[in-house]
């Protein structure tokens, strides 16, 4: 039972792969027109990954600052050390005793006689503190966090780049998504057009099957190999796009990079999203396969 | 075997093609339909085949109504029947050998076993030598037994034929009709739809004219029901 299972699978593949070497151009065209709309969204994601991998390179971490009052007295600020060694949220912190603040200050000589004119240290007790979720929602969250605690006069957070970084991935996220479906539609739409062709070619095949009593899963099997080949060729076809772009432009890209004093390489295509793209394509291939015979049998 | 109930088919826009036909082949019977072009021969062997469904009446097909079959049990009727077209509907992309192959291929025949009944097959219609030539280097002739060892290799209960000595010669069509009384010493029901009955003496003929069945003699198993 398995093996005549597999044997009419067997049969199906070697009709589907005859099916697509027997009109070579018409093939290496399609997978070329598959390839290149698959392309777009891929390269899309890529340059997506990589302007995020650069864009955290290229800025320092956003850090929180908590200065405390003035008044506050040291046992205060050893017990929110204390408290920041221990917080989940926190990568680490540094802490800035007033007095070295002031020392540090001293050093510049045109400060040095203003600082030394007042009667106390003007400077606070402060943390830098640097968070291990650095979107812009736990930073605010975070910060919020620290405001309540005893003796903390002003809490700063620069997230203004951060929420303009996080608006500008997101609209790239949501324009990406909307490029996936819209070319998938288009993946699928196109396998539809070349398996109708397919169909109306084997025509005669197909009426002589139904006459000898072949069920309509028989009749479509090398129908859905060869949309499912026609989307497997495209996403490997759109890889190989992908990964000469990438060679392509990494050296130039770096060498201009490198003016600003950034260290960059592109990365290419990773293993799981480059299997994750050969399945989607081989299901839409399969799917447009499908929906195209399914509309065929239906009307003969 | 096969039961004609009043059967009749009509075409729009009120053509009648077959009118009130009812009639019995027995298993492993062999019956000629014969009768003038356009009689409705090809008709009626479409309704047994249930390629084209009756306006009215039943055909019954080992006492299955093959009007009323549903679309997922209608490829296991076909299953049982063995079709020779008129045109012989040849698959000129493939073997003989493939031709013959496909209706094994269909039913997911063993491969083994498969390739042994097609070369039986082929040489039964004497074309064992031909298994690897492409149908359009036979001739007609070799085409039609083409088409027979592929109607009988699945060796099926029931032989349906529409015109298969058409276009031969009469040495081939004598040939090709030795073949058919061959299946049907077998034990193989055989239907053959004719312009020449002589090829096939003494075997029943149902004649038609203008879709009516004219009786004939013997009438044994044809009833002339009022419907």
């Amino acid at each position: 039972m398995l093996n005549t299972w597999l044997h009419q699978h067997r049969l199906a593949l070697r009709l589907a792969l005859r099916r697509l070497s027997k009109t070579p151009w018409i093939t290496l065209l399609s997978l070329l027109a598959i390839g290149i709309a698959i392309t777009l969204p891929v390269g899309g994601q890529l340059l997506l990954d990589n302007a995020r991998q650069l864009l955290r390179n290229a800025s320092t971490t956003p850090q929180i600052s908590i200065f405390m009052a003035t008044s506050a007295r040291r046992a205060t600020a050893d017990a929110l050390s204390a408290k920041l060694n221990n917080h989940a949220a926190v990568a680490r912190f540094q802490f800035l005793p007033r007095e070295a603040t002031l020392a540090r200050i001293k050093t510049n000589p045109n400060l040095r006689e203003v600082v030394e004119a007042l009667p106390d240290n003007p400077y606070p007790d402060a943390f830098i503190v640097t968070a291990r979720d650095d979107s812009a929602a736990s930073l605010d969250a975070l910060a919020e966090e620290f405001r309540q605690w005893p003796d903390v006069a002003h809490v700063q957070l620069d997230s203004a780049w951060v929420r303009r970084l996080d608006a500008f991935l997101r609209l790239g996220r949501n324009a990406l998504a909307l490029l996936d479906g819209l070319l998938a539609a288009g993946l699928v739409a196109i396998t539809f057009n070349i398996t109708r062709m397919q169909a109306l070619t084997h025509r005669t095949e197909i009426e002589l099957s139904q006459l000898l009593g072949a069920t309509p899963g028989f009749i479509r099997r090398p129908f859905l190999y060869f949309g499912a080949l026609l989307g497997l060729g495209g996403g490997l076809t759109a890889c190989v796009l992908v990964t000469l772009a990438t060679w392509w432009l990494d050296r130039p890209l770096a060498d201009l990079l490198y003016l600003y004093d950034i260290r960059f390489s592109l990365q290419p295509l990773q293993l799981r999203d480059t299997a994750v793209l050969l399945g989607a394509s081989t299901i839409l291939g399969w799917l447009g396969a499908l929906l195209s015979l399914g509309q065929r049998l239906r009307r003969t | 075997m096969i039961h004609f109930d009043c059967v009749s088919k009509r075409y729009p826009p009120g053509m009648d093609a077959l009118s009130a036909l009812s009639f019995t082949v027995a298993e492993g019977e062999m019956v000629t339909i014969t009768g003038h072009s356009g009689a409705g021969k090809s008709t009626l062997l479409n309704l047994i085949a249930a390629i084209e469904k009756p306006t009215s009446g039943s055909v019954l097909v080992a006492g299955q109504n093959v009007g009323s079959l549903s679309r997922t049990a209608l490829p296991y009727l076909r299953r049982r029947l063995g079709l020779v077209l008129q045109n012989q509907q040849l698959l000129f992309d493939r073997t003989v050998f493939d031709n013959v192959m496909l209706p094994l291929a269909i039913t997911g025949f063993p491969p083994k076993e498969a390739a042994q009944r097609v070369r039986a097959a082929l040489d039964k219609v004497g074309l064992a030598a031909r298994e690897k030539a492409l149908p359009i280097a036979l001739s007609g002739g070799e085409q039609q037994r083409v088409a027979i060892a592929r109607a009988v290799v699945s060796r099926p209960a029931i032989l349906l034929a529409d015109e298969p000595t058409a276009h031969l010669d009469s040495a081939t069509a004598a040939d090709v009709a030795r073949i058919f009384h061959e299946f049907n010493r077998a034990g193989v029901t055989v239907l053959i739809a004719t312009y020449d009955a002589q090829l096939f003496p003494a075997v029943r003929s149902l004649h038609l004219d203008h879709g009516h069945l004219i009786p004939s003699i013997p009438e044994h198993s044809l009833t002339r029901a009022s419907c």
